[in-house]
């Protein structure tokens, strides 16, 4: 991490008021009303790909390298366990054993 | 926080004198079965969302957050897939803008969660619309879960029961286990026990449900390869901001 941790707790404020705002406006003050089809399809395709980014960025990436380390082993492992249904805390947890039992042994 | 439950009390005297506060001819007995199930279903939710919450608390410790810091963040923030992708830009490096800005955008699907959740539970079962402090505070708790909870429900009191039950559920165990989670990272190897791969696997974990449609799949594809093809030439956690272009799938109809 290359924050100090004043700079860490001003993203976690604006990160709360952001959030804050988003959830508020769209609740208390527009309520009800519709927005274009076109703009809603967009918007809810917002996770699909920015989950989709993180997965990469956080499995093949340190800082702006590109690189296939222990966490690839971990991405496999999740990616069983998300077919296979598994809980969310089950893919989290074979994900970083798969991890760490490649750091110990390569 | 305790959600305002004038319902539940009508429900009460309804048992005991049926004829005159039951003219509608409702059954009490249904009812109150309807409503169990629904608690049930927000408790279990609840619990579910709980384990999830201890995987963010080890995640953000160990992406340099002190267990202060993970807890403002499901306190305050509380939603979970900002929460994760601000720990995970921050953890690799990133900038506080490049971290706020993915937050940010995984944020404003709650925005569109306010406008569908609105008509449901910002009125009381009189259809009075209820005072601006507790619209204010309802808002806090407008997620993924408590609209998938609540929309499911055809009946409007029983959509607001789900509201405040899974609303109450969640705020508590998500903050719970927030604090054991990070608690718990914050005496252990972190590194060595791999949980940095806790960060991808939660993303990967939160994905299916984003991938029925072919337009989903063409985003998240989309999004991948954009951040790949982007990482070595701009800032870290940047190609996060622009992978959300795999959006303009959805502007054809």
């Amino acid at each position: 991490m290359n924050l100090s941790n004043t700079e860490l707790w001003f993203l976690i404020g604006a990160l709360s008021v952001i959030a804050y705002l988003l959830k508020a406006v769209g609740f208390v003050v527009v309520g009800g009303r519709t927005m274009p089809a076109s703009l809603g399809r967009c918007l809810a395709l917002i996770p699909a790909s920015l989950l989709a980014a993180l997965v990469v960025k956080d499995t093949f990436t340190v800082a702006q390298d590109l690189v296939i380390d222990a966490r690839a082993a971990g991405l496999v492992v999740a990616l069983i366990a998300v077919w296979r249904r598994a809980p969310f805390i089950v893919v989290v947890v074979a994900a970083m054993a798969a991890t760490a039992l490649v750091r110990a042994f390569a | 926080m305790t959600p305002p439950n004038s319902e539940t009390g009508a429900d009460d005297t309804v048992g005991e004198n049926p004829v005159a506060e039951n003219p509608v001819g409702e059954n009490p007995v249904t009812d109150g079965a309807a409503r169990q199930r629904v608690v049930n279903a927000s408790v279990t939710l609840g619990a579910a969302v709980g384990v999830t919450a201890l995987s963010f608390g080890l995640a953000a410790v160990s992406a340099g957050a002190s267990v202060w810091q993970a807890c403002a963040l499901s306190f305050f923030t509380f939603t979970g897939a900002s929460q994760f992708s601000a720990m995970s830009v921050v953890g690799t490096g990133g900038s506080v803008g490049a971290a706020f800005g993915g937050a940010a955008l995984l944020a404003v699907r709650n925005f569109v969660y306010g406008l569908a959740l609105a008509g449901r539970v910002s009125s009381n079962s009189e259809g009075r619309q209820l005072s601006l402090p507790r619209r204010l505070l309802a808002a806090q708790f407008v997620i993924d879960e408590t609209t998938a909870m609540t929309t499911a429900q055809s009946d409007p009191r029983l959509a607001r029961t789900a509201f405040w039950m899974t609303a109450l559920s969640l705020f508590i165990t998500w903050n719970v286990g927030t604090l054991i989670g990070a608690l718990a990272g914050s005496v252990l190897d972190t590194q060595s026990l791999g949980f940095d791969a806790a960060f991808p696997a939660a993303f990967l974990a939160m994905l299916p449900a984003h991938l029925r449609t072919s337009r989903g799949r063409l985003a998240a594809l989309t999004g991948a390869v954009v951040c790949l093809a982007l990482t070595p030439f701009v800032p870290v956690g940047v190609a996060i901001l622009v992978a959300v272009v795999g959006v303009l799938f959805g502007v054809r109809p």
